[in-house]
């Protein structure tokens, strides 16, 4: 009643300027939705469930098959967590449980730099350093120790899918690493003081205390890496070699489903083509979509109910 | 006596086995060689940037447009104004609509609507660039008929939204509640309030999530490859008569393809010329003291600021 009838009137309209704005983001999700299935659904009429199993990708006679593509961005995923994940959790073990308190900020900071470094940098870095280095030191040391194995067998040209899981790791070690440090931190004081109370070392409280309660969570970060790796494309697409093959060696070069899309849509020409494309496109929106929602609820049942950036 | 003595000798910790420290000491030690590890790639990439691109960055990089492939100099001057104009386009659609939806989150969203939209803001996040690109190509694009700054700014805009929304929507939170009541309780109008009042005092942090989406559209290539496109020369001239000279001037127009930063750096990367990597680690090198100076005036701010991020 204090409220003159004016302000009511100029409320109504701000109310409902900042609800077009919420929901704006519901429909930008909407749009992509729609404008996926839209630009693909020749391809899809032309190949149906056909599409993810074929193997063939020929622009020229517009027959289309999407595995090869799955199965690089797949590979190149799975090579990253094995290398990223030891290495993440090990940094966060080591900022949140053991380094001295004044590092533990700067430390941090560095790490999240790493992400911050844009993708097409990682690619040119990747294109210029570690490409020769591998070919000179790491290939040759591979093929001398674990030659005998499919994974490492053949020739290695520098553009391969090892190449592209090695700097896809490194990109993805901020995020994993970040979670878990977030996870970590959650983990009740009192499970590290009961640990330490029953006779075990450090390490021991670590592992019973700490990393055993922050289990979920830590698989949820591994997730949310899975599917910024799923989903990465500069970088891979300038050192995965770029040929729609599947060969078992990681020597190999191949191909992913970004970074087809990165290399092929602007000179995509022909309506099936470009519509094959999308498809991919759409395939991978629907999977990192999963993948995402997947991590967030794993996430959430650990931190939940405890602000997520505590007690730095 | 003897009673007691026994329930000493029954509390005395035994030592800690040989075995069990040297697997404590092992796991700090591998514990510490992954932070080595992790922190190599990062110590590399710098070091070579700076090292790569210094001595490139002159007068001519930053006021001249590139030479025709294998001719030595150039610049790129149009990469970085195009790049300048594309982010322009894309915060000018983003922030606003970030902000708003921001504003509803914390004001009007502690609902299931609310919650829907802040899932949806998330699972934006994740949503692959490249994917973006897609669908900017697909709305504004194919309806203009060629490609264009416009949708390389939507593409990026599209971006920005979901962390603008969520920063801002955690700053206003952290408003305390009286603040809101002091005003309602001298008649100011609920929009007066959140305007004047919550928004203002959150300002330091909702600029931090203005920032950190910056950055992080800034550097992005995959969405713009089929949007900006990337054009060798500035988007247009306009040329008009001065003392009886014909003068040239570039010019930026968001209905035409142009060129952009990071897409100039991946052109160059994968090209076979000397000259143009030399170009690239010199570009690179700007782009990351953008984005880094980006990351740092947003620290500067919110030092400076009432609220820490």
């Amino acid at each position: 009643m204090l409220h003159a009838s004016s302000g009511e009137a100029s409320d109504r309209i701000f109310y409902y300027a900042m609800t077009v704005c919420g929901f704006a983001v519901l429909g930008v999700l909407v749009l992509i939705v729609y404008q996926l299935m839209l630009r693909s659904s020749l391809s899809w009429h032309a190949f149906g469930f056909k599409f993810f199993a074929s193997q063939e990708w020929d622009p020229v006679n517009d027959r289309f098959g999407a595995r090869p593509f799955i199965y690089g961005t797949v590979v190149s995923s799975l090579l990253a967590l094995v290398i990223a994940v030891p290495l993440a959790v090990g940094v966060a073990v080591f900022t949140t449980e053991m380094c001295p308190k004044v590092l533990r900020g700067p430390l941090s900071f560095f790490v999240e730099l790493l992400a911050a470094i844009p993708s097409v940098i990682y690619g040119l870095w990747a294109i210029f350093v570690m490409v020769p280095i591998l070919t000179q030191y790491v290939a040759p040391a591979l093929t001398k120790t674990l030659g005998w194995t499919p994974l490492f067998s053949g020739p290695f040209y520098g553009y391969s899918m090892l190449a592209a899981g090695i700097i896809l790791a490194i990109m993805i070690i901020p995020i994993i690493s970040s979670i878990t440090r977030e996870v970590l931190m959650v983990v009740p004081q009192n499970q590290r003081e009961a640990a330490l109370a029953l006779g075990a070392t450090r390490w021991e409280m670590i592992r019973i205390g700490v990393l055993r309660n922050a289990r979920a969570g830590i698989v949820g970060g591994i997730i949310l890496g899975l599917g910024r790796a799923l989903g990465e494309t500069m970088a891979v697409t300038m050192v995965i070699g770029n040929r729609p093959e599947i060969a078992k060696s990681l020597f190999a070069p191949g191909y992913t489903m970004a970074s087809v899309l990165a290399d092929q849509f602007s000179e995509a020409t022909g309506d099936t083509y470009l519509s094959a494309l999308v498809e991919i496109g759409l395939a991978l929106f629907l999977v990192t979509i999963v993948v995402n929602a997947l991590a967030r609820l794993l996430v959430w049942t650990v931190t939940r109910g405890q602000p997520a950036r505590g007690n730095v | 006596m003897s009673d007691n003595a026994a329930a000493i000798t029954l509390h005395k910790v035994p030592p800690i086995s040989l075995r069990r420290r040297f697997v404590d000491h092992l796991m700090t030690g591998l514990a510490i060689a992954t932070v080595v590890i992790v922190l190599a790639p990062l110590i590399a990439i710098f070091g070579y940037l700076v090292y790569r691109g210094i001595g490139s960055i002159d007068w001519a990089f930053l006021t001249q447009i590139p030479r025709p492939p294998g001719e030595a100099g150039g610049g790129m001057a149009n990469a970085i104004g195009g790049s300048i104009f594309v982010l322009g386009i894309a915060s000018l659609i983003g922030v606003p609509f970030g902000i708003g939806a921001g504003i509803y989150l914390a004001e009007f969203g502690r609902n299931q609507m609310g919650n829907a939209i802040r899932f949806t803001a998330d699972v934006l996040n994740g949503v692959p660039s490249i994917v973006i690109g897609i669908v900017a190509y697909s709305i504004v694009v194919l309806y203009q008929k060629h490609f264009s700054a416009l949708a390389g700014g939507v593409a990026l805009a599209i971006m920005m939204v979901p962390t603008i929304s969520r920063t801002t929507e955690e700053m206003l939170l952290l408003v305390p509640q009286a603040l809101r009541e002091a005003a309602y309780g001298l008649g100011v109008p609920r929009w007066r309030t959140t305007l004047s009042i919550t928004l203002r005092t959150a300002t330091s942090g909702v600029i931090t999530g203005v920032m950190l989406a910056f950055a992080r559209v800034a550097g992005e290539t995959a969405p713009l490859i089929f949007t900006a496109f990337g054009n060798s020369d500035w988007s247009r001239h306009l040329t008009f008569a001065l003392f009886g000279k014909t003068l040239r001037m570039p010019f930026l127009d968001y209905s035409q393809p142009t060129a952009a930063l990071p897409l100039q750096i991946y052109v160059y990367a994968i090209s076979p010329y000397d000259e143009q990597h030399r170009l690239a680690w010199a570009g690179s090198l700007v782009l990351i003291i953008m984005i880094v100076g980006a990351v740092s005036a947003v620290r500067y701010v919110v030092r400076r600021g009432s609220f820490g991020a």
